[in-house]
């Protein structure tokens, strides 16, 4: 039994990362700008939070700057695909590439430093309820706020006049600008939120989960990130349960592996990728819903007048 | 303030001069931080654009480096012109690697020499097949169950790592081999035969030469070309103009998927020679960029993938003779694709000065 | 201005730009000559032999705090020891493919005489630049073919590894020990199994779970896969991964854990209770001594606690002196050359005996190990 709620544990820690930039990356796609540059986006805030994180020792201040060193590179891939309109696959994979090589050559100096220590995190009362306290309320702050978020950013883009532009604007963008509305800047809000977003994820991986910092830390989770919100038909909520079920399936393979079971670990450790591709094509089956959630403009140059 | 202006129609001499000016301008930014990093920046220029060429061997190992990037761009190309955004091609690459592999391994292991001419088709006719078996996994998810294409190709080049591991930890381990993850070597009936002698450069190179020919002629002479063209441009006028989606996906990632293991194969029965965990390094990946660079153009893909085998190796050299970090190649090669897609922009748009009109 | 004339200052420009870029790359060209010149004038006064040019070829990055890290710490006290005697490169991040041929020729080329590669997958490689380039010496780690200018060498990671699982024994509650696995390479397994053995010698009961991670450098997923060790019950791990996350995962959990490859002790003071460590430098400076004075050979070296090369370094000060003792017992052993980790009677997990009473194990028995010690849970995966 207590195995259990310590792989619900593990789940919702190790989804967390995937759902924040996951949560990011569908911000920018709702407004039509598809990001491939998530993973190096993520490389990056992750060594600048953990060089915040190291010289002054808080938590904040380095989620803060994995937000500002994601929403800068996010900002520059932005002006390129929506002021220059370049090609948005490739300017993702640019930037992707830049980032990687960027977050080692920068990040060279702090492989082998240790952060200072942190004290574990419980919530009060809570966490001593037999079960669902390990299961649910010994985590870092940051996993519940990530729900928190989830639940904000169905709020923003389904109750706000706000996120009603965003979403008009990645549908219609030629309607909006005729509104006008101004498209490019809201366009780029987006993106630099979203990276601002997957920002806080890499730090998150680099702060609080390893913690430490080597090149290539994200080991492809920002790619993952970006199936998650193909995964979840752009709903908020849904990239949240697929970024559980990615990690608890991980989680839940090594589990497997330590109780010695028979098969062997390669196989097991396919497993979260099959998983999600099942999943994908029961969800997918209806290609209405597809239509209805994929915002039409999603990859497209926009250009006003 | 400057402006952009879309031109009437694109210019072609911009076409040609963009990557040019991408190109100097990578070189001086490339040059500024070599100074930075305390070395001559002549020098590290010379490194990574000069030295990967000099000499008949640099030359073959560039062109054998671009070869298996010329193959799969050249199929991603045919993908991303019919909008199907096939990512996973490193997935199909390790496929085509494990069944033109497993084609070799199985007649070393039954000890059947066939003549070069029989063996050397086979390995290769297998690692086409593989590469569009796995293919099909997406084709099929993608037109049974409306899966996007991005995510289950994605997916599976993960699960395709894991398979290859699986296979040469395991059943396919070299009894021989101290237990050491990889096969026997493969009979030398199944080699690829070299083309230039003292050199690794076999008839792959003139294989990638002669598929990006065909390709041309697919994309721009055949009536199937042109309806994957137009599903891609404009899915509204393809529908009514009676050009299935449906075939075209399927035509598009068998093709994409069957060069992809094409190169694969060619990866083990060229330089590797077996099997091993690690066939591919990240040649999927590294294709999509060449792909754009090379404006999903047969020839701009040639030259982009040299080009970028240039980079990859000039990286290596920037290690060995400077002491240059590693981490630099990324940097290099992210910069260099940044500001070509930024001068392309040149080619579709004039800049001009503007003044705010008077409301 | 007319179209035509915008025409023709593209053309233009292209061509400039071309000039440009071929004199940029033209300039570089000259100075490669450069340095070549001004060494013999320089030398006008004593001639000193050249430098021997030692080249290391690298499978990761020299950050890494593990596995490369220590080669380079190797390459590090080779410059201390022979001066400007010798120059060494290296080249990082190979990948262990198709690439790897080519960094090795052309560091051959290059005017190396005694090449290092660190890695199992750079054998092949090797040993195809070796048979082209016979007056450069070719050393391999790990590997196991060799020719006439190729050998080989190695460490005993598994008697640090035996002396990691005597701590291990003595200090864990719940019997339960484990350990984070990259590959079933038989390097790993032995690490696994002598790891139990040394716990075993001092704690019958123990038990070891393995977690295979298919990788040797993912500190989430070794973070992962610690924590699913911890949360099946063990409380001591051990890794042959190369990151500290595994160390700092223990030290969340409040469970021991210990350092592999280098010396990990300020990473997790409290779940530290010492560093497997391995230490090249012997081993790099009798190659180049090799080579200096002609007396290289083909041959395998597998050095170990006894020669200075592998040893279990910073034992934490709250380690019972007991289990201090028990480690100082073996460790003489060992250095004495008395003590052989796999000595029968051995059991695997399913029962076979794989050593007699009495036996001690051979280098050829060693490196077939293809199976689990009696109290490893689990079968070896694509299971042998």
């Amino acid at each position: 039994m207590n195995e259990i709620a310590l792989l619900v544990a593990a789940t919702l820690a190790s989804g967390t990362p995937l759902a924040l930039a996951g949560l990011g990356l569908l911000l920018n796609e709702k407004a039509g700008v598809l990001n491939l540059g998530a993973e190096g986006i993520m490389l990056v805030a992750a060594i600048a939070g953990f060089a915040a994180a190291f010289t002054t020792g808080s938590d904040t201040l380095a989620f803060a700057a994995g937000a500002l060193a994601g929403g800068l590179l996010a900002a520059a891939f932005g002006g390129l695909v929506i002021w220059l309109n370049t090609n948005q696959y490739a300017t993702g994979l640019a930037v992707s590439l830049f980032g990687y090589g960027f977050s080692a050559f920068v990040g060279v100096g702090y492989v082998g430093k240790k952060l200072a220590e942190s004290s574990p995190f419980e919530v009060p009362l809570l966490a001593d309820i037999p079960f669902l306290g390990p299961a649910l309320f010994k985590h870092h702050p940051m996993v519940y706020l990530t729900i928190a978020l989830a639940l904000a950013i169905v709020w923003f883009l389904y109750r706000s006049r706000a996120g009603l532009v965003l979403r008009a604007i990645g549908e219609a963008p030629e309607s909006a600008h005729a509104l006008g509305y101004r498209v490019r800047w809201v366009r780029l809000a987006a993106v630099v939120a979203g990276g601002a977003l997957c920002g806080v994820a890499g730090a998150f991986l680099s702060v609080v989960y390893a913690p430490l910092w080597v090149e290539g830390l994200v080991a492809g989770r920002g790619w993952i990130a970006l199936a998650l919100t193909t995964f979840a038909t752009w709903r908020p909520l849904r990239v949240l349960l697929g970024a559980y079920l990615f990690g608890g399936v991980t989680m839940l393979q090594f589990a497997l592996q330590g109780a010695g079971v028979n098969v062997a670990s390669q196989l097991l450790a396919m497993l979260p990728y099959l998983a999600t591709i099942v999943v994908l094509a029961l969800i997918s089956r209806n290609p209405a819903w597809i239509r209805i959630n994929m915002p039409a403009s999603l990859g497209k140059p926009f250009h006003p007048g | 303030m400057l402006r952009l202006e879309a031109r009437p129609q694109p210019s072609q001499a911009m076409a040609l001069v963009s990557p040019l000016i991408a190109l100097v301008l990578t070189a001086l930014m490339a040059a500024a931080l070599f100074a930075a990093l305390g070395k001559d920046p002549g020098r590290g220029l010379a490194v990574f654009f000069f030295e990967p060429l000099n000499g008949m061997r640099a030359v073959s190992e560039v062109l054998l480096k671009a070869t298996p990037l010329i193959t799969i761009a050249l199929g991603l190309a045919v993908c991303y012109r019919s909008n199907v955004w096939n990512i996973g091609a490193e997935g199909q690459v390790l496929l085509g690697a494990l069944a033109g592999g497993g084609v070799a391994l199985w007649l070393t292991t039954q000890g059947i020499v066939l003549p070069k001419a029989v063996a050397v088709p086979l390995v290769l006719a297998g690692g086409v097949l593989g590469g569009m078996a796995w293919a099909a996994i997406t084709a099929l998810l993608r037109d049974r169950f409306n899966a996007s294409e991005i995510l289950v190709s994605l997916m599976l080049v993960y699960v395709a790592q894991q398979l290859v591991n699986f296979l040469v930890f395991g059943p396919w381990k070299d009894p021989a081999g101290f237990n050491f993850p990889q096969t026997k070597t493969f009979d030398a009936s199944t080699w690829l035969p070299p083309l230039l002698s003292n050199t690794r450069l076999h008839v792959g190179i003139a294989l990638a030469l002669v598929v990006a020919a065909a390709m041309w002629v697919f994309m721009f002479r055949t009536y199937r070309g042109y309806q994957l063209q137009v599903g891609g441009l404009a899915p509204a006028a393809a529908r009514y103009a009676g050009f299935s989606a449906s075939a075209s996906l399927w035509t598009a990632l068998m093709i994409s998927g069957g060069l992809a293991g094409l190169a694969g194969a060619m990866e083990v029965a060229g330089p590797l020679r077996q099997l091993t965990p690690h066939i591919s390094t990240g040649l999927g990946f590294t294709a999509i960029i060449v792909c754009f660079v090379g404006r999903l153009h047969p020839l701009g893909i040639v030259l982009a993938s040299v080009l970028l085998s240039m980079m990859l190796i000039g990286g290596e050299l920037g290690q060995s003779r400077l002491g240059l970090p590693n981490a630099l190649t990324g940097v290099f090669q992210g910069l260099l694709l940044i500001l070509l897609l930024a001068c392309d922009t040149l080619i579709h748009y004039r800049v001009r000065l503007a003044r705010r009109i008077p409301a | 201005m007319t179209d035509l004339s915008k025409r023709r200052l593209l053309h233009w420009a292209g061509i400039t730009t071309l000039a440009a870029t071929a004199a940029l790359v033209g300039c570089g060209k000259k100075e490669e000559p450069k340095p070549t010149a001004a060494a013999p004038a320089a030398s006008a006064a004593a001639p000193k032999p050249a430098p021997l040019k030692v080249a290391f070829v690298y499978v990761g990055p020299v950050g890494d705090a593990g596995w490369t890290f220590a080669h380079d710490q190797g390459r590090k006290a080779l410059e201390a020891e022979y001066g400007d005697r010798i120059a060494t490169t290296f080249v990082e991040k190979v990948p262990e493919g198709a690439d790897a041929e080519r960094v090795i020729r052309d560091l051959a080329a290059q005017g190396n005489k005694i090449i290092f590669a660190t890695s199992f997958g750079f054998m092949e490689p090797m040993l195809k630049v070796a048979a082209e380039f016979p007056d450069v010496k070719f050393e391999h780690a790990t590997g196991y073919k060799t020719a006439p200018n190729m050998r080989i060498y190695d460490a005993k990671f598994y008697e640090d590894a035996y002396l990691a699982g005597v701590l291990a024994g003595k200090m864990t509650k719940s019997n339960t020990l484990g350990f984070v696995a990259s590959f079933p390479i038989p390097e790993v397994l032995r690490n696994i199994n002598a790891y139990t053995l040394g716990a075993q010698s001092v704690n019958p009961k123990v038990k070891t779970r393995v977690v295979w991670v298919n990788t040797w450098f993912d500190p989430p997923k070794e973070s992962d896969a610690a924590q699913s060790l911890i949360n099946g019950g063990a409380d001591v791990l051990l890794q042959n991964t190369d990151s500290t996350a595994v160390l700092q995962t223990a030290e969340k959990n409040g469970k021991y854990a210990f350092g592999w490859d280098s010396d990990m002790s300020a990473v997790a003071p409290k779940a530290h209770l010492a560093s497997c460590v391995v230490d090249w430098s012997p081993y790099y400076k009798k190659a180049v001594k090799d080579v200096m004075d002609g007396s290289w050979k083909t041959e395998r070296t597998v050095w170990g606690v006894k020669e200075g090369q592998n040893s279990l370094a910073k034992i934490a000060d709250f380690v019972p002196e007991d289990a201090k003792k028990k480690v100082d017992e073996v460790k003489d052993g060992m250095k004495a050359g008395s003590f052989e980790v796999f000595t029968g009677p051995l059991l695997d997990n399913t029962g076979k005996e794989r050593l007699a009473k009495g036996v001690q194990a051979d280098q050829s028995w060693k490196d077939k190990v293809d199976f689990y010690v009696k109290g490893v849970e689990g079968k070896i995966p694509s299971g042998n």
